[in-house]
């Protein structure tokens, strides 16, 4: 939060030289002092989000440090929260696979949006129907969404039938009941929705790209694959950086998709720290340590989130 | 002499490739909507038919049961309406105090102007776990909670810096001559803001509205947190319910997920432009 802080201050102090009007222009800048009601404006919103966003998060750090359940009086107890989670094995799974979230999550999607978007990027007949069907399904919710694979993972669902006349005998497998598969099944559906969202960023990074260049290349004699890991992926950086920062966000917020398939089922091991999170906090009602969960989350997310805040407003 | 023989050649070589390509992204969009196809198949089959022939197979039956049983017993028509009245609330109203805010900062020389619309960014990028618990406390303390006007309130406070930092970089785009005309003629800063500056952020506004309103359409999280009553449920939450209701009855939970699916797909198909532009805020600079 203090290097966010300190980036706009630098920056802030860089601009202000510039915005100075040279002296004759002077008064009518004084004139262009901020108005009350303009103040008020500006301050309505920002009490709203202090109430409902900092100061919360404020609260969930304070609350870290306790025991409580929701009834009488906090018991502060310094660390313990954060020292139980090292010994608490359903943490650690829950963090194994939010690693393995990110990873899966983040690199499938990126290499099936960046793919699709590659071939879907030039215009043709027909492009517009299949890009509006691959971006679909991020329309749905992911309630929706995990409703629908649920259907298809059914025993004699559609995903073992298939399997079955491609001569994978699965034999009725359960995939969101067995532990091997539970997390990898619920994977696919979420890669399914994100695919598009990628797919839709990675389009309009490749409409920035200069073709000239990338004919440049090819009259050089540069192949496809080098022309594209040359000329076209180096000027595809600055969406890169966004679509990691996002993914990586996004990835560590995970929550409704897992609960509409599984809830972090069977024996805890498709567990998420945000289902986790939830769990604690609103099933076993244990608010000290679900806010101690809560601060992991954030503490993992916050250099994502300062990559995003330093990309969004440059050039600005 | 060459060009003119050179022309078929090229012609029928990229029709070649054309017609691989099709044949790809067919297979490929084909596999993309097989989920949705299969879900919308299933729903119209009568349950007899599901337990008899199983749920892997081409539908023996043909019936709107389901999408009935969802609707009044399920409990999913009275789930639609909290969705849409919440949805429309919050739009309204984020989109609102955001253009508030934006037109502040954009337009007037507010010391620390930037670092004030970076802190309101930031707290939108924050996980909203780290809100769950204190903001339940919160309903509680002030007796809103277990009410749609709690999650209104909440999706309001949590989208607010996405908003106004999006529309910030809008007004600021617009000629500064024409505020200057404005106060010539003697407008007041509420008068430029109703007359002058919200009539041109239109298309963001629309950009922002189709974006928000599935966002805020498709949530399940917050409504876990602030909601405790079956009937105040969203769509999504009652969902969720109708599965465990519905255990083995596959049609009625795929005749409700539809139902869900639709009014998200409708905003999409209306507004694909604005839908578009609005994701790709603070990407394509």
């Amino acid at each position: 939060m203090s290097v966010t802080h300190d980036l706009s201050r630098d920056r802030g102090a860089i601009r202000e030289p510039d915005d100075r009007p040279p002296v004759g222009r002077r008064r009518r800048r004084l004139s262009r002092r901020v108005p009350p009601v303009v103040w008020l404006l500006l301050l309505i919103p920002f009490l709203v989000e202090t109430g409902w966003v900092f100061y919360p998060a404020f609260n969930s750090f304070q609350l870290s440090f306790t025991k409580w359940n929701g009834v009488g009086v906090a018991q502060p107890v310094g660390l313990r929260n954060y020292t139980d989670m090292l010994s608490d094995p359903i943490f650690a799974t829950a963090l194994r696979n939010n690693v393995f979230w990110v990873v899966g999550f983040g690199g499938l999607s990126v290499v099936a949006g960046l793919g699709l978007a590659l071939a879907l990027n030039k215009p043709r007949r027909g492009i517009g129907i299949y890009r509006s069907a691959i971006y679909l399904p991020m329309v749905f919710s992911l309630a929706v969404t995990g409703l629908f694979w649920r259907v298809m993972y059914q025993p004699d669902g559609p995903v073992n039938v298939v399997l079955a006349a491609i001569g994978i005998n699965t034999k009725e497998h359960q995939w969101l009941a067995d532990p091997n598969t539970a997390l990898g099944a619920i994977l696919v559906a979420a890669i399914w929705r994100q695919a598009g969202y990628i797919m839709v960023l990675y389009l309009a990074g490749l409409k920035g790209c200069d073709p000239a260049l990338e004919e440049a290349a090819a009259v050089d004699g540069a192949n496809k694959w080098q022309r594209f890991r040359y000329i076209v992926m180096p000027q595809l950086k600055n969406v890169n950086t966004v679509i990691f920062a996002v993914t990586v966000i996004d990835s560590l917020r995970t929550f409704d998709i897992v609960w509409a398939m599984t809830r972090g089922g069977p024996y805890n091991t498709t567990q998420l720290l945000s289902t986790y999170m939830y769990q604690v906090g609103f099933t076993l009602v244990n608010l000290g340590y679900g806010s101690a969960l809560a601060v992991v989350i954030f503490l993992l997310a916050i250099a994502f989130i300062i990559t995003y805040l330093a990309r969004a407003t440059r050039e600005d | 002499m060459t060009a003119t023989a050179l022309v078929p050649a090229t012609r029928r070589r990229r029709h070649g490739k054309d017609w691989a390509f099709h044949i790809v992204m067919s297979v490929v969009t084909l596999l993309w909507v097989t989920p949705l196809v299969f879900v919308a198949a299933v729903a119209v089959r009568s349950f007899d038919d599901i337990s008899f022939n199983g749920l892997g197979t081409l539908p023996h039956s043909f019936t709107l049961d389901a999408f009935s049983t969802a609707w009044n017993e399920g409990n999913i028509a009275g789930a639609l309406g909290n969705s849409i009245i919440v949805t429309v609330a919050t739009v309204v109203s984020v989109l609102f105090l955001a253009s508030l805010a934006a037109f502040a900062l954009s337009r007037y020389p507010v010391p620390y102007g930037r670092a004030i619309l970076l802190v309101m960014l930031a707290g939108n990028l924050l996980p909203p776990q780290i809100l769950l618990i204190p903001v339940s406390q919160i309903c509680e303390l002030l007796g809103i909670y277990d009410t749609l006007f709690a999650l209104v309130v909440v999706q309001v406070g949590f989208g607010l810096g996405f908003f106004t930092f999006v529309l910030y970089g809008f007004m600021r785009s617009l000629p500064v001559e024409m505020f200057e005309a404005a106060k010539i003629d003697g407008a007041g800063d509420l008068r430029i803001y109703a007359t002058i500056v919200m009539p041109l952020c239109r298309p963001a506004l629309a950009a922002l509205a189709a974006l928000e309103s599935t966002w805020v359409f498709n949530d399940l999280l917050w409504a876990l947190t602030v909601l405790r009553t079956d009937t105040k449920f969203p769509i999504t939450a009652a969902l969720l319910n109708l599965q465990g209701g519905y255990t083995s009855q596959w049609n009625v939970v795929a005749a409700g997920a539809l139902i869900a699916a639709i009014p998200t797909t409708i905003v999409f198909f209306a507004f694909q432009k604005h839908f578009v532009s609005g994701l790709l805020v603070g990407v394509s600079k």
